[in-house]
Parts: structure tokens; sequence; C-alpha cells
């Protein structure tokens, strides 16, 4: 039963307050006609005796109090779906940008979405190649896995994760990826970008793309990752394909929800943000994952632009808490011309140790890649020191991962945007910077792996 | 009379209903006709305050709200064991069967199985005299675990009927008669999980509980009994350490809470315990285990319920004399849910948005551990250590939750990223970190495992903190400029850091070392370091005893499996011999 209601008690923000309701349900999808006879659309925030608190998407500009009228619609917001979606573009509430992009839905579904039963989970143990050194070698990415970016502004996170959403294979098999983007209050040339990109590798034709600009609605953008999200859950759960979410900007989704908490006065938590900033981001990375029996599976790259590169900012920290690891771009390395830029410290992949190894990658990868971060901490350090002291200060075997450090950053962690290095290149290229070193300072390293791949290498 | 509720408003988790007169506060309601399930924090005239705990989309006013008249309570009894539940104690395997791979509301399911028969064995006879927590019989729940069943708190009396056989957990499987009156006992027991179970005294903690990891058992033990926490920014390792807690520490029962954390780490649990093998027992991990799995994208108040309920379960098992260890990873995550539905009843909120209460709060669950003489006219003892990990922001330490949580527990684990940076797994700062159990559990190590413990725990430690002194000092003008001895200072305090404190918990030796292997390996660097001081004083150059073969043998003695430690004693000759070799060299 559709419940349509005239007159508006208040407007604040991008809320409105409407009274004389019944029955209204938490969460209902709500459509509001202007007196200008156009529609826009919202959901309940709470409900309250007669009253019905709706949030706006759209936004309240030119929004009346009297001629307003308002449609309770008895269910929550629901997006139609589709196999034939792939290629096409929607708006950041999933409705179609053009006459082109109008599927025949197969289903509808909610985009809020259920939780997936940990009991139902399958753990996320496939390999992906990316192709990227500091990836692959050091933070494994593996299929079902939430892995952002941290980047900050100004930095060529878009070309990574369009460099991502190229080269990414799972080995020995012949599985295509679709693509689904979700763009949330980026730049039209940001978003033009990955549009281009897809269109010149030909993914396009196996991505859906929502795209909420920075001139769209700002609080359009607090759908928009659900929508992206339901749409990948049907095609990975659904239609069995492997999906890969690229979700870009967060930072713009978590404002969009600070919007919404200030007009609602509630309490706030660190630096403005609400205090359910964790459940809310939880809701939508959680929704990454493989399902027991089922083929497909869901791999997300969030991308967030760390506010003055501050990692403890409450955006990149409650996110470094729900995903499964990080890879933090760095300034520093970014102005010495080192690119992709990954801060190889800082970053990780919690899931890498499942996803490497025997028959999965090669069996002196875990080894390498222990004994990697650890000689590239030392030489940071010594890098550190020599800044103080001047390099003839330092002991012969600092000297040694001092060099090292400058060689890793120049031949490991920089690579070309097109260039895909396989697995194989990426160990052997380790091992090849790892030769300088004497036999006994590679503690990490199991003897059978030395005996195998110390100095044998090109 | 209409003696439901009626909802007049649902704001998220919360909903308030009216016509509650009647309901006592934490009463558990069912809310509208799709029952889910809440429980009463707050009462104001006829208007009840309700956290529910599951998601309230499609919720609207004048919905009915019945109230069930008990408090927020878990089933106990067998069948515990292996399980894997949500925040309220619903069997997540259940629903997966029941509704398949997404979790939808309503869900009615029963905690522990009631039709599956266990063989009941009775310990006592007709006419003994029982008295509240004594065994009336038990049940081989699982290999590793003897499930007592006890006379549930608050009762006893003549034991008129004891049954043996095959029992479902709702039959009688004894009698008691107290003042002419008779009792039937169930092998079920229902418990409020905000009521700590009741034992006789509590006991200061005096054993060890050896978790297999060096920094903890060496530096930082936690007592059987104990409490500890794991503070630490994201990244820095401590989901993994509540893991090999979970996997290695030497408790009979473990029970693990992830507290609105990720989905795949529960997965990777379940999946993991059932195939690795308790070092003392021999048989899988599983069997020893109880999961509680609110993850994230779970209802947010059910993540406030779900330390308590894991918490009565471990007391339980405590109760039957078990030592239990209790893992919570994270606290900070059921704190902000606290906050969150604090915020929706617009508290007045304390530091960071945190509630007043919250300090509070926390020291009551951590209270809730602890040894103890259980309830029982037999003389036994239980233990319930809890561990609780901490998530603060930007792993920023003076966060409430942190304080709140460092005033009450005795042992600090203090992980920090930089260590996490540099691979130095696990990263329990060995500056910061702290236990106050070393004088508890003094007498039981040194009778047990070796005299001069403390000893070498106590040089280790003073050589890493002269090491940090001194690298300030290189900081400044090169490691050129120390003395010999200073130096042979930092070459130890290095070889204590990787070759002693690191330790992968993903390599199939090193993740668990018994508390022999590492009082040989600790023993080892420390003679190491005594002998290369006096070769030093009779001239030898530092130089040369930073370049030593034996050095190689000491990094890998953490690879030496455990059936061969006895090899690690070894290397003392071995320093001796190089150390006389350079001698005579000079």
């Amino acid at each position: 039963m559709i419940k349509e209601y005239k007159g508006l008690v208040n407007i604040v923000g991008p809320l409105i307050l409407v009274e004389n309701v019944k029955d209204v349900k938490y969460e209902e999808l709500v459509e509001i006609e202007l007196a200008d006879k156009s529609r826009r659309s919202g959901k309940v925030l709470e409900v309250m005796y007669d009253k019905a608190l709706v949030q706006v998407f759209e936004g309240t500009s030119g929004i009346d109090i009297d001629k307003t009228k308002t449609r309770f619609l008895g269910r929550g917001i629901q997006i139609p779906l589709s196999q034939d979606m792939l290629g096409k573009v929607y708006s950041g509430l999933g409705k179609p940008k053009t006459k082109n992009d109008e599927i025949l839905p197969e289903e509808f579904l909610d985009i809020n979405g259920s939780p997936i039963n940990p009991f139902a989970r399958d753990y996320p143990n496939e390999f992906i190649q990316t192709g990227i050194s500091t990836i692959d070698g050091l933070n494994t990415l593996v299929r079902g896995q939430k892995l952002p970016l941290f980047s900050g502004s100004g930095l060529p996170h878009n070309r990574m994760a369009a460099q991502i959403a190229r080269q990414a294979t799972v080995l020995g098999k012949n599985e295509q990826f679709a693509v689904v983007f979700g763009a949330m209050g980026i730049t039209f040339e940001e978003a033009q970008f990955f549009i281009d990109d897809f269109k010149k590798t030909g993914a396009l034709t196996r991505s859906v793309l929502f795209l909420n600009l920075a001139d769209d609605p700002a609080i359009e953008r607090i759908a928009t990752p659900r929508v992206a999200l339901t749409t990948a859950e049907y095609l990975a759960f659904k239609k069995d394909m492997h999906v890969l979410v690229i979700l870009t900007d967060l930072t713009n989704y978590c404002e969009a929800l600070r919007e919404v908490s200030a007009a609602r006065k509630e309490i706030p938590g660190r630096r403005g943000y609400p205090g359910y900033l964790y459940t809310d981001l939880s809701m939508i990375y959680e929704r990454a994952g493989r399902i027991k029996g089922k083929k497909g599976s869901i791999t997300m790259i969030p991308i967030l632009t760390m506010p003055e590169d501050d990692k403890t900012h409450p955006i990149p920290d409650l996110t470094g808490y729900i995903t499964e690891g990080q890879i933090i771009l760095s300034r520093s390395l970014h102005r010495k011309k080192i690119s992709p830029p990954v801060d190889v410290l800082p970053s990780l992949s919690r899931l890498k140790d499942k996803g490497i190894g025997k028959g999965k990658t090669r069996e002196d990868h875990a080894d390498l890649f222990n004994q990697l971060y650890a000689a590239y901490a030392r030489g940071k350090e010594a890098q550190e020191l020599a800044v103080i002291l001047g390099e003839s200060a330092l002991t012969d075997i600092d000297k040694l991962y001092f060099r090292f450090a400058e060689d890793f950053e120049r031949e490991y962690v920089t690579q070309g945007e097109y260039e895909n290095r396989t697995i194989e290149e990426t160990l052997n290229l380790g091992w090849k910077l790892l030769s300088i070193f004497p036999r006994e300072e590679l503690k990490r390293v199991r003897d059978e792996n030395i005996e195998k791949y110390y100095k044998k290498a090109d | 009379m209409d003696k439901n509720g009626r909802i007049v408003k649902v704001a998220g988790p919360l909903v308030i209903a009216e016509n509650m007169l009647g309901a006592k506060m934490f009463d558990v309601v069912s809310v509208s006709e799709k029952k889910l399930m809440g429980e009463i924090i707050e009462l104001n005239g006829d208007k009840a305050y309700i956290q529910v705990y599951e998601e309230t989309e499609g919720i609207g006013v004048g919905e009915p709200v019945f109230p069930m008249g008990e408090p927020l309570s878990v089933d106990l009894g067998p069948g515990l064991i292996e399980s894997i539940y949500d925040g309220t104690q619903r069997p997540l395997d259940k629903i997966y069967e029941m509704v398949g791979d997404f979790i939808t509301r309503g869900i009615q399911v029963n905690s522990i199985s009631k039709e599956k028969k266990w063989k009941f064995i009775p310990l006592v006879k007709k006419n003994d005299i029982v008295n509240e927590g004594d065994k009336l019989g038990y049940v081989q729940e699982t290999t590793l675990i003897k499930h007592y069943i006890m006379v549930p708190p608050y009762k006893k009396g003549r034991v008129k009927e004891i049954k043996d056989g095959d029992f479902t957990i709702e039959e009688t499987v004894a009698v008691l008669t107290n003042e002419n009156k008779d009792e039937e006992i169930k092998m079920l027991q229902r418990w409020a999980v905000r009521k700590p179970r009741p034992y006789f005294e509590k006991l200061s903690p005096e054993m060890p509980l050896f978790t297999g990891q060096r920094v903890i058992d060496m530096f930082f033990p936690i007592a059987k009994g104990g409490t500890a926490c794991v503070p630490g920014p994201f990244g820095s390792g401590k989901t993994v350490i509540q893991h090999q807690l979970a996997k290695w520490a030497d408790a009979e029962v473990i029970v693990y809470i992830g507290c609105g954390e990720r989905g795949n780490e529960m997965t990777d649990v379940l999946l993991e315990f059932p195939e690795l093998v308790d070092p003392k027992s021999g048989e899988p991990l599983m069997k020893r285990t109880v999961l509680i799995a609110n993850t994230s994208n779970m209802p947010v108040a059910a993540r406030e319920a779900s330390v308590y309920t894991g918490i009565t379960i471990a007391e339980y098992f405590r109760d039957m004399g078990y030592s239990v260890a209790l893992m919570a990873d994270s606290t900070s995550r059921w704190a902000e849910a606290m906050r969150e539905i604090s915020g929706r009843l617009e508290e007045m909120p304390g530091e960071e948005g945190y509630p007043a209460y919250l300090g509070a709060k926390i020291a009551s669950f951590y209270e809730r551990a602890g040894r103890v003489k259980c309830l029982s006219t037999e003389d036994r003892e239980g233990a319930l250590s809890v561990i609780g990990a901490v998530s603060p922001p930007g792993g920023d330490l003076s966060d409430p939750v942190v304080q709140s949580t460092l005033r009450v527990v005795k042992v600090f684990w203090s992980l920090e990223a930089q260590l996490a940076y540099k691979r130095h797994f696990p990263a329990i700062s060995w500056l910061n970190s702290y236990s106050l159990y070393n004088e508890n559990i003094k007498d039981f190590i040194i009778k047990n495992v070796a005299e001069d413990y403390f000893d070498l725990q106590g040089s280790s430690m003073r050589l890493l903190e002269e090491e940090s002194e001194l690298d300030e000092i290189v900081r400044l003008v090169g490691v050129d400029a120390l003395s010999g001895t200073d130096r042979l200072i930092l070459l130890t305090a290095r070889m204590i850091r990787e070759d002693f404190l690191h330790q992968n918990a993903f390599h199939e030796i090193d993740t668990y070392s018994s508390v022999e292997k590492q009082y040989k390996m600790i023993s080892v660097i420390n003679y190491f370091y005594i002998k290369a001081k006096e070769t030093l004083q009779k001239g030898v150059d530092i130089v040369a005893i930073e370049a030593m073969n034996v050095k190689d043998k000491i990094a890998r003695m953490k690879y030496i499996p455990q059936e061969k430690i006895a090899s690690i004693d070894e290397i003392k000759k071995e320093i001796d011999n190089e150390l006389e070799l350079l001698f005579k060299n000079i």
C-alpha cells in the first residue's frame, strides 16, 4: 500500500520531517514530489509516533514546506539487476544515465544486502597476479580480499587502480574479471580517465559503472557503494563471475555521512564523523569475499585520499581496521619519481600468507618477502643514519643495506605503467637484489631456499 | 489488558515501545511480528528503550513488542564445544543450514542441539547429599573435554534418583529432594549473561599460562586466571597474537570472541583449528574451542552482547574446574557498540563520545576473570584468563578504551607500528610492555622450569634497555665511536631481538616454542654475552667477535624442532671453541 502525504514540518540540510504519517517503516524508500512535479527519492532515517525523518538523496534545494508531496513506498531501496548491465553506465543511485543504459531487470535486490554468515565464507586464498611487484611480491592480493589504496591528493592512485584492473589475472586460469566501478564525488576528469582506460583495453564491455561525480548531489553518495556492491553480489553469487570492485573516493562518502549526521544533531565522534562510522564502513567493506560452493567472488579495492596524508585520520584509520591490509602511497617516493610510489614498509596484505607458497606462487615466496622487508627496513635506517653522520660513518654491513635500499626502490618498486611482471620475474628480482648480502645476513630464509635460490637467480 | 507493548520510535538499533509497564531492566523482548530479539536497556514511565539485536529495517510505529520475561541468557550444557555462535548464541552453522549464505532476520534456532543424545555417566549415588556446584556426572563431549554436569547454583539436596545412559540435554538425569520438594536436574542450564556465575572464593593466580610465544612467556608472562590486553594500531598483529594464543596457550578450554572484526578472520579460525593439533594431547584444537563470531557487519547491539555471551560460557567451564582462556578481539568494537547505543539514547557523552559508564563496564568485564575455588563440596579450582585486544584510533594509547582497560588488567602487551613495519613480529614492544604476574608465578617457574629463569629475564631486559640508550648515541656519533663492550651490548641485544623475540607465526616450527626451548635459547644468548665479554677483556677485537660464525647457529636455534632441543645446549660449546680460537689468534 502506498501512502501519500502533502506538506512537511521542516527541512534541515538534507533531511525533511513529515508529520501525521501512519505505518511508516524504518529505512523505507520515499518518493518526494516537488511543487514543479519533479521527483526525488529519499529514505526514512527515523520514525517517531506520527513523524518520519527522511533523508533526501538528491538534496533539499527547491523543496518547499506546504506543496511537497511524499509517498512512502512500503519497501527499502531496491535496484533492478541483470547481466546486461555490463558495459553500461548508471548514476550513483543506480539510475540509467542514457536510454541505452536501460535494462530488462531479471531481479530486484535491496541495496543494503545482508551480512554474509561467517560460517558460509570460504577463505580467500587464490593468488591474483597484478603484475605489480610491490603488490605481488610483498603485499599479495588474493581473490575475495578487500585491499584499499591509501593515497593523498595529487598521487597517482587512479593510475595504479587502473593498472590493477587491467593486469589482474589468476595464474593458470583463463577466467575474466568483471569490474564494478563506483565513483563517489570524484571529478569528471578522474572518472573519464577510468572510462577511457577501460575503453582502450576493452574492459568496458565487462564493467558496470556507477558515477556520482563531484557536482552530483552529495547525499546520493551514501547509496552509491551499496548500489555498486549489490550489483557485484548479483554478478558474483548469482552469475558466477569474479568481480573486482573499485570504489573511489571513500573520503567523499564519509563526508556525506558526516553531513547527514550533523543535520540530525547527533553526538559527533572524532573530527565530527559520526560514532557509527566504523559500523557503516564495515557494512560496505565486509561485502567482499567468497562463499562456500559459489564460483564467483568479490575482490574490493577501495581508494581513499588521506586528508593531509594523515594515516590516523578517522577514515583511513577505521578503514585499516576493517580491510585486510592496505597499500599506502608515499608522497616522498612520488617526488623522487619512483612510480608507483608504494610505501612498502607500512603497506600490508593480511591475507598474503594463505595465497602464496608452493603450488600458488613459489615455495620461497614467504621467506623472500620477510627478508626483503627486513633488509629494506634496515636499509632505510641506514639511510637516516647516513643523513646525520655521512655515509662513511656506516659500518661495512650497513653500507650494504644502504645500497640495497636504493637498488630496491629503483629496481623493485619502480615499474612502468604498462609493465606487467610475472610472479617469477618479481621473485627472481628479489633474489637478485638480495645477492649483495653475505649468506648469514639472510636470517629469515630457510636453508633449503638459500641453497636453491641464493645467488642463482638471473 | 493488552500485555504487549507498542512501538513509538525506531532509530537504527534502538526501538522505543510504550505500554511496557511490568517489564524489567535487561529483559529480553521480541520486537514486531518479525520476532526480532531485543533487550530493554532503559525504562521511563511505561516506555521501554530496547536495543535490537537484528537489523530494524522495515520496522515501524505501532508494531507490537512481546516481553519474554527473562533477561538475556545463554544455554549451557553438552554441545557447546566446537560450536560457532553469533553474539546472542545463535549457532551460525545451523543458520547456514536453515537460510543459506546470508544471515536473515528473526531466525529462531536452538543454541545447543536438543535432539542429540549424550552418554551420561553418573558420579554420585542415590541418597548422596549434594550441594550447589557438585558434580552429578559427566558426558565425554569431545576427546579433550569431559563435560561435568553440576548441580546448578542455588540448588542442593539428597539424590533421590540418578540415571545412567543416553539422554538429550532436556531430559532429567537426576532428581534431588530438598525439604520434601523434588527438583529435576537436566543437563541443560540457563544463565543470564550479564550476571557473573558464582564461585566459592577468588584466589590469586600463581600458575603461568604458557603460550609458546617467546616474548610473552619469557618477558611478559600471563598467569592462569590473569588478565591481559593487547592494544595496537591496525596492521600491528593483534589478531595474529590472539590467534596464536588461542592455538597454543596451555588452557583446557578456549573461548574465542570475534567481536566486530572481519568475517574472513573467523573463517580462518574455522578452517584452521580443526587442522591444527594441540601440542600436548595431539588432538585437533577445535575440540577444546568455542567460537563467538559477531563480525563488524552484523548488528551492532548483538556485538555489545557477544562479550557477555562468551564470558558466561567461559565461566561455566571454569566452574567445572578447567583452566579456560578467553580471547576478545576486539574490545574497542564492543565499546563502540556501547557508544552507538548510548548516542541513540541521547545520553550525555563522556570522553570521545563514549558513555560515562565505559570504565565501569570494562572493569566489571575483566573482573570476571580469575582463579577461583569453585562452588562445590570437593576442593576444585578453576581459572579464567581473559585477553582482550584493543584497537585505539591511530594507535593512540590515550584512547579512553585503552586507558580504562589498563586500569584493570595486569599485563600490557604494547604493539608498535614501527616494529610491524620492520616485520618484527610479534610486534610487542619490549620497552613499553609490562606484566605484573612475575611475582605470582615465580615459585612455579623456579621449581618447574629453571632456577635462573628470572635472572636471565632480568639480564636480557637490561641489555635491551641499554641498547635503546646506546642507539641514541649511535645516531649521533656512529657506531665506531663506541667502546668494545658497548658494541658487544648492541650485538647481543640484536641477537635477543632478532633471534629470540622475533617469532614467525606462519613457520611450522617457529610458531610454537615450548618453555624449555625458550629457556635454552635465552640462556645460549646470555652465555654468548658473558663469554664474549670475557674474551673482549682479554684483548680480542670486537670486530672479530662480530664476525663469529656461531652467530648463524644462534640465529637458527628457533627452527630447531622440539624433539631436538637438546642440541641447543651444544651451541655453548661452539661459542667456547670459537672464542678460544679468536684469543689464540691475537
